[in-house]
This record gives C-alpha cells, structure tokens and sequence, in this order.
C-alpha cells in the first residue's frame, strides 16, 4: 500500500484517499505546435521503472493536489511537495540520490 | 437557507458496542478565504480564533474547524447558519471570499460509548489512523466508499459528518461496524 504525506494538511494518506493524476511536470504544447511535440504532450509517458514523477490529489481529504516521487518497482516514496513546483526541489532530488545514487534528473 | 424541516435520518440512533445516533439539524458554514487574511472577520463573527491545520477551535455556541489550507467548516445551532454565512460575507466585503450555509447538505451523527470501542469501530471503515486522532483534531478521510469527517468531541464521544445524499450509507456502515459480535478490542 502506497502512503503519501499531503504537504498542504499534514496527513499521511492512503492510497485509497487520494486520486492519481499521471505523470508529473509534463510541459503544454498547445495550438500552434509541432505535431510531434503535441503527440509526445498528449501520449507519450517515461513509463519509468525506477523513480519517477507523479501528481496526486487528496481527493477524500483537503481536495487539493500535490507532486510526489516514488519508486516504481519498489513503492518507496521519497517525498511529496506542492503542485505550484515546476520541477523537482532540491531536497527530493536530494533524498532520491540519497537513495538511488546512480539515478539522474533527465 | 435552510429549506429542510427536518434532517437526513431524522435523529435516528442504533445501538452496540457503541451507540449510533443521528444527531438531527446540524448548522454548518462552509468558508473559503485566505484564512490568514480572514482570521479577524472569523474572530468578530464566531468567536473563534483561526484554526491551526487540521485542528479545532471554540467560538459563541459554535466550533471552528479546519478543513483545507483555504477552508473552514463553521459547525453551530441550525438557526444560526444563515446569519453567520450572512456576517461573514458582510466582515469579508472586499476580500475575495465564498461564506455559504451548507446545513441542508450534511449529516452529522454522534458515535458514543466505550473510548477504545469508539475507535474500533471508526478504525474498521477508514483507512484514517484512528488511533492517532486526538481531541480537537478534525479528519477528513473515506468512509468506505464515501468521503466523510471525524473529530473527537470528547474521550467518549466521536463525531462523523457525510453528505446528506449518502446518510443512510454511512449510518448503516457505522451500525455494522458496531454490531454485537463483532468488537475486535484493538484499541483497548
């Protein structure tokens, strides 16, 4: 069972109090672009097994929606932080090294 | 406005390893604001100092609970939800804010007895640590399938509040949850 601490109440969440959002910082090709950028926009995931980026909302609790890294394969959550991020923070991508020494932010 | 005379399940209560009772018109008012910014306007309408996350605080004849970082829930009489979300709005002129009388929208049951039977029960539908929930602290969390809150209102007394659409759901969850033959003792 996956739990994530809400950073906006404070509360270690259950999985089944909160509802997945996908894959986190994506970047919005909009009207106007590459064809390409759009498709990889709308489709295309990293899918990775290992780390990876998400965003959750505390959907039977304070409503709102935060970002948090996990492990994949493992489950292992190492943190969550606000939404309003628009890439990892330091200290996450801190504790993951701490982690996973051989992982890289791509 | 409150248009309903009466409440969801009309007061019912069952009974258990702990006692279920549907505790009737229930003034609640929905606040979202900046709430470091409307501290004042709460203070001079309820009473109430501004809720630290997650907790409770005391007003006039009436609670302050913390519901999200831009959320408060107003739990007082029936009568006065109206006038309170009135005040409010009137305090929080000029501020970006929405004060509304929910009343008509909740249920709220109280669950008596036995402290650790209390819990026991609460535990067995939601994923909450029940355990880890002290006086004063409100806890939004599911209740089974529904989304609902519990507080402690004292060591023997716990509070569930729902959506009134889902009443008799959670009313039935609870009475199951405290059937006679089916105390777990857990939590002493």
């Amino acid at each position: 069972m996956l739990t994530f601490r809400c950073p906006y109440c404070g509360i270690d969440a259950c999985e089944t109090e909160l509802a997945p959002g996908g894959e986190a910082h994506l970047k919005r090709f909009g009207p106007g672009s590459a064809d390409a950028d759009f498709e990889a926009y709308l489709f295309l995931r990293h899918n990775a097994k290992g780390v990876h980026f998400e965003r959750w909302r505390h959907a039977m609790g304070c409503g709102k929606w935060f970002l948090a890294a996990r492990c994949t394969a493992t489950l292992e959550v190492f943190g969550t932080y606000p939404a309003q991020t628009p890439e990892p923070p330091q200290d996450i991508v801190a504790a993951i090294r701490a982690k996973r020494p051989d992982w890289s932010l791509s | 406005m409150s248009e309903f005379s009466v409440s969801a399940l009309d007061g019912l209560s069952v009974g258990g390893s702990v006692t279920i009772r549907e505790m009737g018109r229930q003034g609640m008012v929905s606040l979202r604001a900046d709430l470091s910014a409307a501290a004042k306007a709460v203070a001079r309408v309820t009473g109430a100092e501004m809720p630290a996350q997650r907790k409770i605080s005391a007003g006039k004849e009436c609670a302050v609970a913390w519901m999200s970082p831009d959320e408060v829930l107003i739990l007082c009489a029936a009568d006065q939800a109206g006038k309170i979300a009135f005040d409010l709005s009137e305090a929080l002129t000029g501020q970006h804010h929405l004060a509304l009388d929910i009343s008509d929208a909740r249920a709220m049951f109280s669950v008596t007895g036995e402290a650790g039977a209390i819990r026991d029960v609460l535990a067995k539908i939601t994923p909450a640590d029940i355990g880890a929930l002290g006086l004063g602290e409100m806890r939004r969390t599911r209740l089974q399938q529904v989304a609902g809150a519990i507080w402690f209102e004292a060591g023997d007394e716990a509070r569930v509040i729902c959506f009134r659409s889902v009443a008799r759901y959670v009313f039935d969850l609870l009475a199951m949850s405290a059937r006679e033959g089916g105390t777990v003792g857990y939590h002493g």
